[in-house]
């Protein structure tokens, strides 16, 4: 039986002004935004009684804009939106990669990335990307604003440390510096669309002339309770060429960094073996 | 709460809960049962409707989501006896077996339709995957959406 909708309410606050002062007196209320995650446990019964702040109608927070070095997307900036627009496109195409992977159309029309973060699965397919353009998120209350590196966001599976009455406002990208020798994203499910990641992979490769590692950034998903860096393997390539024995040392480092488990999705060791094969693939062929 | 909003052109008006789904306020409050309900939790697509204009799951979106918002359902497509073109390629592909999926693949695809959407069978596929159908194993009615896309772009270029 899904939530009594009689004894429910939902706050519509019209402005984000409205929408802090609206949190801070009512705490318990739960955030709603495309709804795409909410309304599945609404409808399984999970949240009768609670109270929701419905923060769609905000349009200040929908919008996708570049300050400066920076890309801003507006926590409401749905799927659908990032993966059209031209600056995610051409700045930050992993993300417009990991957009167009999430659901179907359907919920890529409705899911927004403000909820998707604040959701914080640890399946979240957008993450990756995110980590290794090292986005921080901006969240706002009534007692004034901050921002959050992207990885401490998340304090473990859909848990994160947003402090009661705040909210997310937007995510700031910085615009990653050019020229960049490859990027990867990868995602691997049951099928291409409304499939829950097994594991999800996101990289960043700059190299120097002389065709070492200048800086490495690998991040993967579905693979520890948030969204993990693969800070040794990426140190251990630094200022290295990528050679076959480099490459094989690197992947070999991967388990440092994640906790795989075994769920209804996938087995820890499947999931560990396919994450080695993507990085391997991703370090030795150049795209 | 009251909440107006758009159905298939016409204003409309509800008054309850915020929290009753889109679905169950077309079905139940406006008499409009074409959206059917099939798995509940945004997989499956058979509930889809045009919010705006775009393909939405109705099963995950609380009425007041929808307050000042345009809603179109199958309802709008066609009647029996003027059904509207993707219908009609529908029919002619035997694209419709058991039923329960072909109001939310209409809708799906019509968007698409509406958007310019070529005949491209993998743009097509990659439109229609969060529409899943038990049936007709998809072939036929990837078929009458391309069907579908060819006539209006037909159309389009007589116009022209």
């Amino acid at each position: 039986m899904r939530g009594d909708a009689e004894a429910a309410s939902v706050l519509r606050p019209r402005t984000p002004a409205e929408a802090v002062r609206l949190f801070q007196k009512h705490k318990d209320a739960l955030p709603i935004a495309g709804g795409t995650d909410l309304m599945v446990a609404w409808n399984a019964g999970g949240l009768a009684g609670r109270t929701f702040l419905d923060v769609s109608p905000l349009r200040a927070w929908s919008g996708i804009r570049q300050a400066k070095d920076v890309l801003v997307l507006g926590s409401l900036a749905t799927h659908t939106d990032l993966l059209r627009h031209p600056l995610v496109r051409h700045h930050l195409p992993l993300l417009a990669e990991a957009c167009a992977t999430v659901g179907g159309v359907q919920i890529q029309n409705r899911g927004t990335i403000g909820g998707n973060v604040a959701n914080a699965s640890p399946a979240g397919d957008t993450f990756p990307p995110l980590a290794v353009y090292e986005a921080t998120v901006a969240v706002v209350s009534a007692g004034g604003r901050r921002e959050i590196p992207f990885l401490e966001f998340f304090t473990g599976p859909k848990r994160t440390c947003l402090a009661p009455g705040e909210l997310v406002e937007s995510i700031r990208v910085p615009i990653p510096r050019q020229p960049m020798a490859r990027a990867m994203f990868r995602k691997v499910g049951t099928r291409a669309a409304q499939a829950i990641s097994k594991t999800v992979a996101a990289g960043l490769l700059w190299l120097k002339r002389d065709g070492t590692v200048e800086e490495l950034r690998l991040a993967l998903g579905s693979m520890a309770p948030t969204v993990r860096r693969l800070r040794s393997a990426e140190a251990f390539v630094q200022g290295r060429r990528l050679t076959p024995a480099v490459v094989r040392e690197a992947v070999a480092l991967v388990s440092n960094d994640v906790a795989p488990i075994d769920d209804v999705r996938s087995t820890a060791e499947y999931r560990l073996a396919v994450s080695r094969n993507l990085l391997f693939r991703f370090l030795s062929e150049p795209r | 709460m009251r909440i107006r909003f758009t159905v298939n052109g016409k204003p409309r008006s509800y008054f309850g809960s915020g929290m009753k789904r889109l679905l169950d306020v077309l079905r139940e409050d406006l008499a409009l049962p074409g959206t059917k309900e099939g798995c509940g939790e945004g997989e499956c697509g058979a509930c889809t409707v045009l919010l705006d204009g775009q393909a939405v799951v109705s099963c995950l979106i609380p009425i007041a989501q929808v307050a000042g918002r345009r809603v179109a359902t199958v309802e709008s497509l066609g009647r029996p006896d003027r059904l509207a073109p993707l219908q009609e390629a529908f029919l002619a592909e035997g694209a419709a077996q058991c039923g329960i999926c072909t109001p939310g693949m209409l809708m799906t695809a019509s968007a698409y339709l509406r958007r310019g959407g070529r005949a491209d069978e993998g743009a097509i596929r990659r439109e229609l995957a969060g529409n899943l159908c038990r049936c007709t194993g998809y072939q036929h009615i990837v078929s009458a959406v391309q069907k579908a896309s060819r006539q209006t772009a037909g159309r389009a270029r007589r116009r022209a």
